[in-house]
């Protein structure tokens, strides 16, 4: 018999064994009766706001007329020389990055991982956003970069819609099935990389990009 | 009105070691107009042969508890860790000993064992039970009480309405003080840095008492309290509710 | 080069030692306190907590109740995004298919993201007798890894360890394996954790092969799940051409939507954060993105022994959020190396014997390491009864026994038990201690006191028998009224 045949077998003589385990029904009172879950738009955007700014993260909102200048302005504002945009980013940005001086490399142009070194910054969209826990999701369709692209360089600049920011973890789950239908790698981020391993200290920052922005455009 | 008619398991080890509790429970249920009987054939509700692994041994037990219990309407139990093993444990004892008829005699009793806080605040309806005790008591809530049958906060109702009280918080309450049974002899050395943190906790507070309602989390404490001189009582809630200002205790 | 756990020995030696290390005690302490609170607060947050609790515990039941139809269709799931499925009945079984899939790249070393199931199966070992370095990427394992160390926790695995120790490690360990130590580092966790980036940063750009493992794989798509902080798990899963995931039986979900239940679950419980900063989902490969070359191990060892338990199964639910951990007295006290496994606390008491079986002494010491208090099963996500597993542990070691030349345990509990079985022999006996308490003339207590009880007395005093029993005075009292 091979391996995943007798596991298989094993797995199915195991659920046949007698018996039966009454479960418990108690559990703890609540010691707080928990924070409500916002309902309408203006709540939803301003704790999302709220949460990925308490990760510290930087969280920026802006207007849909002004988005381009408000990528261009925000990666200025970090310093950043060099910056990689990722296949279907708007052209607008583009054109707008150049504008203030930022040298844009194409992720086509990215043939070895250590490249990506060489660079300052990402930009991408995003796919969802979740209010309660600050959490922004890629499916690293157009726009998103292939997973490298947003994990090497040191800050990651994600533009988020108002209208793809959920208030609920589950809410979100049910938005990204069919990008995981479609055979979607997703990546969940919320805040920057970061680390307790040391005394439970929280240091933001390892291997993951140590700045992260948030554009979060409304209108 | 007639009077409430009550069993007492006064468990084992009260009888045997601490009868100034169950001796409390009578004088302050009978104060509350209740009825109180000790059935004598009552002995153990099997919790340390459970515990430790001995379930063939603890089944006797829970045919005897079912005997002796079984006709009365009420059980009082001045012990949260014995409630725990009759409410939580009997049922599965029954189920393992392959036995229908005392499954489903298990069934019948456990619904009618209250532990002492439980009977006091939901079949009396009381949380001022008219005790007077004044001095500056603290309060560990053990934790088959806290966490087995759920208490909640009834003793420290109980506690809030006795006249001339200082009860003060104490720090980290909800933690285990390392008795759990045979665990203080089988793991003795983790069971006393549990108790050695429990005891620190209550010196701190600077009660004069420290009240519980099971004595053997009392007597873990208690014992390391009294190695470090440490001039701290300790008192089953029984006993302290019990307590009156003709009758202190 | 890097330790085991084979040949531990009972649990109450590895306590006493820990307990001795007074370093050792304060990191925990300080350590399982902070995480608590944290924890304490956000799922405060969440008003359906209790809810999510009770669809944790369904879910993973629906899983393990149906586990063989489960694994098929993931198995499916995977074949069809591109994966190559792989089963491993053991430890050995398991090793020896990473291996031969390390060596058919030709790669002699492997960058690992954080896995339990890899240290529980000790693939490193098989790793470097096969001539293949595997480097640790998380922080802690990687400080456990150079400090040549055992882990100690399953979240932090070097929760033992302060932050004057790790700047030790480093500076001593970093270029023999690497890239050594920036030069005057200093003990700050943000520096340490820099010099960790780049120590790391070269390994990672160069790797050919990841070894991970999963925190979820989900059954109705192929999507396997893991939840991290740090950007090292994103790297390994990233950058290297293979990526092999070693994944326990138990880990299946069997829906997308019931993901949305474990994130909210897992992460507020273990990290004690909203979100953790980093998860990562892929189902098989992805065209231009990622690992080509994707290969899924799914390991039993064990697994499903503890499955044909119909009381025991439940600990298969276990989603290794170190919950219970955190807030176990014992495990503040002792920490995670006296448990002998990768799995410490109330899980790993529970665990281990249900795994590797109840032979050894450390096995049969396990489920005694706990005082029964409950804590754990109050913050547990997925509602494992782990007090209840304890005692259904310690009925099984002792049935073991029964047959054999009976303990002065066990002899004991038979004559105590035949005493108490009935009113009058209780009462013969109680005459006998209160006896004793008449001899004492009513002494409070006896401070200290012979074997057995010496185990007791050595710091706490023996409360003195009273000079009456309760029934005495009851038959008295009745007596008087009758
Ligand atoms: S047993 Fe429960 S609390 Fe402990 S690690 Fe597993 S899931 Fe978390």
């Amino acid at each position: 018999m091979n391996a995943r045949e007798a596991i298989l077998e094993r797995v199915r003589t195991a659920l046949q064994a007698p018996g039966s385990h009454a479960a418990r029904t108690d559990g703890p009172q609540p010691t707080s009766a928990g924070l409500p879950v916002p309902t309408s738009r203006e709540e939803i955007l301003d704790l999302f706001a709220d949460r990925v700014a308490d990760y510290r993260s930087v969280v920026e909102r802006t207007g849909s007329g002004s988005q381009a200048a408000a990528v261009a302005r925000a990666l200025s504002g970090h310093g950043v020389h060099r910056v990689v945009v990722p296949r279907g980013l708007d052209d607008d940005w583009v054109q707008a990055l150049t504008r203030v001086g930022i040298e844009v490399t194409a992720e086509g142009d990215i043939s070895e991982h250590a490249l990506l070194e060489s660079v300052d910054a990402v930009v991408t969209t995003a796919t969802v956003g979740i209010a309660t826990t600050g959490t922004i999701v890629l499916d690293h369709a157009g726009g998103q970069g292939a997973r490298r692209l947003t994990l090497v360089p040191d800050l990651h600049l994600i533009v988020v819609r108002a209208d793809q920011v959920v208030a609920t973890v589950p809410e979100a789950v049910t938005r990204l099935r069919e990008a995981v239908l479609a055979g979607r790698p997703l990546t969940w981020i919320s805040g920057p990389s970061a680390t307790s391993d040391i005394e439970l200290d929280r240091v933001e920052g390892v291997h993951g990009p140590r700045t992260l922005h948030v554009l979060l455009v409304e209108g | 009105m007639s009077a409430v008619r009550v069993a007492l398991f006064a468990t084992c080890f009260n009888d045997t070691m601490w009868p100034s509790t169950p001796k409390a429970v009578v004088t302050l249920l009978e104060r509350l107009g209740c009825t109180v009987e000790f059935p004598r054939a009552q002995t153990c509700c099997g919790q340390m042969f459970t515990n430790t692994g001995y379930a063939a041994e603890a089944v006797p037990l829970v045919r005897s508890f079912v005997d002796v219990f079984g006709s009365y309407d009420a059980v009082v139990v001045p012990s949260g860790s014995c409630t725990g093993s009759v409410r939580e444990q009997h049922a599965g004892l029954a189920r393992r000993a392959g036995d229908p008829g005392l499954e489903a005699a298990v069934e019948a009793v456990t619904p009618k064992v209250h532990e002492l806080s439980e009977f006091l605040v939901d079949v009396l309806g009381v949380t001022d039970v008219g005790a007077y005790f004044p001095h500056r008591v603290t309060y560990h809530p053990t934790c088959h009480s806290l966490r087995m049958i759920r208490v909640g906060d009834r003793p420290l109702r109980l506690l809030r309405a006795v006249r001339g009280i200082d009860l003060v918080d104490l720090p980290a309450a909800e933690e285990c003080c390392g008795f759990g049974g045979t665990f203080a002899m089988k793991n003795a050395d983790v069971s006393i840095a549990m108790g050695s943190d429990k005891a620190r906790h209550v010196r701190e507070t600077g009660a004069e008492v420290l009240i519980a309602g099971d004595n053997s989390c009392l007597a873990h404490i208690g014992g390391l309290l009294e190695r470090q001189r440490a001039g701290v009582r300790t008192m089953h809630l029984a006993e302290v509710l019990a307590a009156t200002e003709e009758d202190p205790s | 080069m890097s330790r085991t756990f084979v040949g531990m020995p009972k649990f109450q030696v590895g306590a006493r030692h820990a307990l001795a290390d007074t370093q050792l005690r304060r990191n925990l302490a300080h350590a399982t306190r902070t995480i608590r609170a944290k924890r304490g607060a956000v799922v405060g947050e969440v008003a359906d907590w209790e809810e999510l609790r009770v669809k944790g515990a369904e879910a993973k039941d629906r899983v393990l109740s149906n586990l063989d139809t489960y694994l098929v269709e993931l198995e499916a799931r995977l074949v069809e995004a591109g994966a190559t499925v792989h089963w491993a009945r053991d430890a050995a079984e398991a090793n020896g298919i990473v291996v031969d899939l390390v060596k058919a790249t030709g790669a002699d070393e492997v960058v690992k993201v954080k896995s339990m199931a890899t240290v529980e199966i000790e693939l490193n070992q098989a790793l470097e007798a096969a001539g293949i370095a595997a480097w640790e990427t998380d922080l802690a394992e990687l400080i456990v890894q150079l400090g040549d160390d055992l882990p100690s926790h399953i979240l932090v695995p070097a929760i033992h360890r302060n932050r004057a120790e790790v700047r030790e490690i480093f500076l001593r360990e970093m270029g023999k394996v690497g890239r050594p130590a920036p030069e005057g580092l200093t003990d700050e966790p943000p520096r340490l954790a820099e010099a960790a980036r780049l120590h790391l940063r070269e390994k990672f750009l160069r790797a050919k092969v990841a070894v991970s493992g999963a925190n979820f794989a989900i059954a109705e798509t192929g999507t396997l799940v893991v939840v991290e902080s740090e950007g090292n798990g994103r790297m390994c899963l990233t950058l290297p051409d293979t990526l092999i995931s070693v994944v326990g039986i138990e880990k299946l979900l069997p829906t997308w939507d019931d993901l949305g239940v474990f994130l909210q679950l897992l992460p507020r419980s273990s990290t004690g954060e909203r979100m953790n900063p980093y998860t990562s989902m892929w189902t098989g490969r992805t065209e231009e993105d990622g690992p080509q070359d994707v290969h899924v191990v799914l390991v039993d060892n064990g697994r499903t022994n503890v499955l044909a338990d119909v009381v025991g199964r439940q600990a298969l639910r276990c989603i290794r959020c170190s919950a219970c951990l955190n807030v176990c007295p014992v495990y503040e006290r002792v920490g995670g190396k006296a448990y002998g496994s990768v799995y410490p606390g109330p899980i790993g008491a529970v665990l281990g014997p249900q795994l590797r079986g109840r032979q050894g002494k450390l096995e049969q010491s396990l489920p005694y390491a706990s005082t029964l208090c409950g804590a754990c099963f109050d913050v547990c996500p997925v509602r494992i009864e782990l007090p209840d597993l304890l005692v259904h542990l310690r009925t099984r070691v002792v049935d073991d026994h029964r047959g054999g030349l009976p303990s002065a345990e066990a002899l004991t509990m038979r004559a105590g038990a035949f005493t108490l079985s009935r009113a009058d022999r209780l009462e013969k006996a109680q005459n006998a201690a209160t006896g004793v308490g008449h001899l004492l003339r009513g002494r409070a207590s006896l401070g200290r006191v012979p074997w057995p009880l010496s185990a007791w007395s050595e710091a706490r005093d023996v409360p003195a028998p009273p000079r009456h029993t309760f029934r005495q005075w009851w038959a008295k009292r009745e007596g008087g009224r009758g």
